[in-house]
């Protein structure tokens, strides 16, 4: 069964303005996870300098031993990046999901200011149910 | 330039680019941060001179590492970032991907770090980077005249990459 662990937004400066945790061991505290964001932020930056060809965007997946890292970049800069199982499909369409509902219920949310970490209640209800619904349909199959 | 001895005294010429199935470059360091070979086989793009490329990628490395270790899901207890990890302590990436291209990672317990750089649809090359690292340890590791620590000038080691890398879809 596939798990997701985590889920991080983060501006186009690189700082941490979402974080969701789905049942990691070892659940970061604030100033950790603003940490690691940050460092994927810079990571991100760098991965592009040392690419052999032109038109370099980015990581767009890191595997490791026990995850992988999936991350979605807007247009705008901002990163979407959900820490996962190994192997888990289908990531990449949760992320678009994810930001479209960014783009929905945080962007065109009048008192949301830009850059600043997202409190939109309307937000957190709709992803906890993407969430959810991407892991019944796992399920399912 | 002559310092890095790779692509320049090879007598194997790099490998035309039309196939576009052969690696790109690749790079082998130390556990200091010496970069022991940097073979370059299809390389369109040069950002930065071969010093500072080179830093870069072991820097990228490092943090990457770091930052997996920190990551990881699956481990209560964690140290803090920055802090090294020994070889194989705690969790680490063995490739990431982007749309140019796909860079695998291989640290061997002595801290040598093997490092391939292909294109993105490459599948999982961790097999791959274990027979490099047989190549090395046949060609390198047992040549008598190879002092450790310092650039790999094994012609035979060489010729014997660029056959493999040939090789890999």
């Amino acid at each position: 069964m596939s798990a997701i662990y985590s889920l991080y937004i983060i501006n186009k400066s690189g700082g941490l303005i979402f974080y969701k945790d789905y049942g990691s061991k070892g659940r970061m505290d604030t100033n950790d996870s603003l940490r690691v964001a940050s460092l994927w932020h810079s990571m991100h930056a760098i991965s592009q300098q040392l690419s052999p060809t032109t038109g370099c965007t980015g990581i767009e997946l890191l595997e490791a031993d026990t995850f992988d890292l999936h991350c979605f970049q807007s247009l705008t800069g901002t990163k979407f990046f959900v820490v996962c199982e190994p192997g888990t499909q289908n990531m990449e369409a949760l992320l678009k999901v994810v930001y479209e509902l960014y783009t929905d219920y945080v962007l065109k949310n009048p008192f949301y200011e830009m850059e600043m970490p997202i409190r939109c209640e309307l937000f957190d209800i709709n992803l906890t149910q993407a969430i959810q619904k991407d892991r019944v349909v796992l399920l399912g199959r | 330039m002559q310092f890095f001895g790779g692509s320049e005294i090879s007598p194997s010429p790099p490998v035309p680019t039309a196939t576009g199935n052969n690696a790109h470059m690749m790079y082998i360091f130390n556990r200091n941060g010496v970069c022991l070979l940097y073979r370059e086989w299809n390389r369109p793009l040069h950002t930065l001179n071969p010093q500072q490329d080179h830093k870069l990628m072991f820097g990228l490395l490092f943090s990457l590492k770091s930052l997996t270790a920190k990551m990881d899901p699956t481990n209560a207890e964690k140290g803090n970032l920055g802090i090294p990890q020994l070889p194989g302590q705690g969790c680490s990436f063995h490739s990431f991907r982007t749309n140019t291209y796909k860079l695998s990672f291989m640290e061997t317990p002595s801290g040598i770090k093997f490092i391939l750089i292909t294109n993105p649809r490459t599948g999982d090359l961790r097999e791959t980077l274990k027979y490099i690292y047989n190549l090395y340890v046949e060609y390198v590791a047992k040549n008598a005249l190879y002092t450790p620590g310092t650039l790999i000038k094994c012609e035979l080691f060489n010729t014997a990459l660029d056959q493999y890398v040939r090789s890999i879809a």
